[in-house]
């Protein structure tokens, strides 16, 4: 089971320019801010938004092919879609609204109830049955959606932000248990989200999208390396310089310079990943090659660290613990000595 | 202080002007006081189950609840396509479907005449090929009702359509539910609150027809004396009668109020 479609649909404001293959059992995530396309992507795989020119296979059926005329309707294509705020059906209890793609597709009431009860025990809601949508809380009616979207087996299951309308609280916890109920789904996934966190934490692999066209495509862990952008870097968190190296020095087109392990020539891309950028109060002295003085300018607290933007020649973020935080008494607006070891820095051309 | 506090917004009134409005208030309550002291309560029984008042309760009721259905069979369709669909003249012919609203009824039962009438557009049609004659029948009364009262159906549901979030169709759709599955197991359930108050409305403005009625189905007893009819044919043989009658009307319009008070009076 594979999904491929190459896609060229004008979406208010810009074009939708993008080609995408998703292979059986993989979780693909598109990721991309607000405004990039990601939504259209998904309704135009649904079938709700016809496409200029391109084409969508699934399985090796067509479902969209504008030079023959080829559109198959939304409610005939072998489809699951969990919606951004799920968009259960307020006048049904929740076992109607899981068994209501049975009876749409004609399956008998008595049996469609009787598959969408089992359902229902299967993503933990067997009690909820009666219950109406709205007395639902965010996790319980995410689990609703997606029973409703996989009762009828589809090939395809497109997910819209299925985190985005959960409590920040219980979202890692949510996250987890979503996973581990798309794993036992053997067809393709293709989930939609403006959080990269959500996005590394459940694909396979991701989809960057910008504008309407996918900015690059990867592994998260290859992407967290890589980035080939500095949206994607700032998105996935890591600090992303451009510049030119000679031998071991590269002199960043921002200001500044690097010095790294190993050596290269030419036009390149460093990444440092927070976490190994060290702060100290006085100049340290020891053996990292690549000491300057910055100035945080902003602290955010993420979990259970702190990442640090500094402000200097180059900019760069840390990510250290609220105790190294509180040690260097370090605030807004402080100056602060910066260091990274050479080996610690990634480079590869541009 | 205790005059801001009735009136915190708001410049203090003028005693004049205050005097003004309870004069309004009293022009509206006034009438309905003197319905209420004239009644002859002792006799109020019996006049509303006279065989007169009964057959004119009868008629009212069937006439204006068969008005309430042919307004829902072809006024939810009418205003699904106000709602969403854009076309050319739409907001000309949406006009047009609501001008029974302001159209002085006898107006519009002589537009009825001139249409289904025995040398109307349509009528003349009608009886020669169907042998079907509309005006001065029950059916004629039924369809001056449903002339006046479908627009507040109408826009009533519109409104519905408008305000409801399309995404719940596209969900059904991607759930593989054909058009007509989407319309009643999703579309008009989610609109439900409108279809109600649109068909309540309608039902109320029915009942109490009484120009385009007499002008197009004039005002024979069983046939097409509708309640309204009934209580203006009273006043002058039968003034005790026409109060009675005038007072289940008055009852079944207090009693809509009430039930769609969330509509018009807001949560308080």
């Amino acid at each position: 089971m594979s999904l491929e479609a190459r896609i060229q649909a004008s979406v208010s404001g810009f074009e939708l320019d993008l080609q995408i293959a998703v292979g059986a059992g993989e979780l693909v995530a598109v990721l991309g801010p607000n405004g990039s396309g990601k939504t259209s992507v998904l309704r135009v795989l649904a079938g709700l938004m016809p496409l200029d020119a391109g084409r969508v296979t699934l399985d090796g059926v067509v479902l969209d092919d504008p030079p023959t005329g080829v559109r198959v309707a939304p409610e005939h294509r072998p489809i699951g879609m969990v919606f951004q705020d799920y968009l259960l059906f307020p006048h049904l209890s929740v076992l109607e609204n899981v068994a209501f793609g049975l009876r749409s597709r004609g399956t008998r009431r008595a049996a469609a109830l009787t598959l969408a009860s089992q359902w229902l025990e299967r993503v933990g809601l067997e009690g909820y049955a009666d219950r109406r949508p709205g007395s639902l809380s965010g996790g319980q009616a995410q689990r609703v959606a997606l029973a409703r979207a996989l009762v009828t087996s589809p090939a395809l299951l497109l997910m819209d932000e299925p985190m985005a309308a959960l409590d920040a609280s219980t979202r890692v916890e949510l996250r987890r248990e979503l996973r581990r109920q798309l794993e036992s789904f053997d067809g393709v996934r293709l989930v939609v989200t403006h959080d990269p966190v959500e996005a590394m934490a459940m694909a396979d692999r991701l989809i960057i999208l910008e504008q309407g066209r996918v900015l690059q495509s990867g592994s998260p862990a290859e992407v967290a390396q890589r980035p080939r952008s500095r949206y994607v870097a700032d998105l996935v968190g890591v600090n992303l310089y451009r510049g030119r190296a000679r031998e071991t020095v590269i002199a960043l087109t921002g200001g500044g310079s690097l010095t790294v392990a190993e050596a290269a020539d030419g036009e390149v891309f460093a990444v440092v990943h927070p976490r190994t950028v060290a702060l100290y109060r006085t100049r340290p002295d020891g053996t990292p090659r690549n000491v300057w003085e910055g100035r945080a300018s902003d602290l955010d607290l993420e979990g259970d660290r702190v990442r640090v933007r500094l402000e200097g020649s180059p900019s760069i973020v840390a990510e250290v613990t609220p105790a190294a935080v509180r040690d260097l008494g370090l605030d807004r607006g402080d100056p602060v000595w910066i260091s990274v070891k050479a080996t610690e820095i990634n480079v590869y051309p541009s | 202080m205790a005059s801001s506090q009735r009136n915190p917004r708001g410049f203090p009134a003028p005693p004049l002007f205050i005097g003004l409005a309870g004069l309004g208030a009293a022009f509206f309550l006034l009438p309905l006081a003197g319905l209420l002291v004239r009644t002859p309560w002792g006799s109020a029984w019996q006049l509303l189950t006279s065989p007169e008042a009964l057959t004119a309760l009868r008629l009212s009721l069937l006439a204006s609840l068969s008005a309430t259905a042919i307004a829902l069979i072809v006024g939810v369709p009418l205003a699904w396509i106000f709602a969403r669909i854009a076309f050319p003249g739409r907001a000309v012919l949406r006009a047009l479907t609501v001008l029974p609203m302001v159209l002085p009824p006898v107006v519009g039962g002589v537009a009825l005449l001139a249409a289904f009438g025995r040398r109307g557009l349509v009528g003349t049609w009608l009886e020669q090929a169907f042998g079907i004659h509309i005006p001065f029948t029950t059916a004629g009364a039924i369809l001056a009702e449903s002339f006046v009262a479908m627009p507040f159906l109408v826009i009533t549901v519109e409104a519905g359509l408008r305000g409801m979030d399309l995404r719940f169709e596209d969900a059904a759709r991607t759930l593989g539910a054909r058009r007509w599955t989407v319309l009643w197991r999703v579309t008009l359930p989610l609109v439900r609150p409108s279809l109600v108050a649109g068909a309540v409305l309608c039902w109320a403005r029915a009942l109490g027809e009484f120009g385009a009625t007499i002008t197009f189905a004039g005002n024979f007893p069983g046939r097409t004396q509708t309640m309204p009819l009934a209580v203006y044919l009273a006043l002058e043989t039968n003034p005790d009668a026409a109060i009675v009658l005038s007072l289940v009307l008055l009852a079944v319009s207090l009693a809509v109020l009430i039930g769609l008070r969330d509509r018009w009076l807001g949560a308080s």
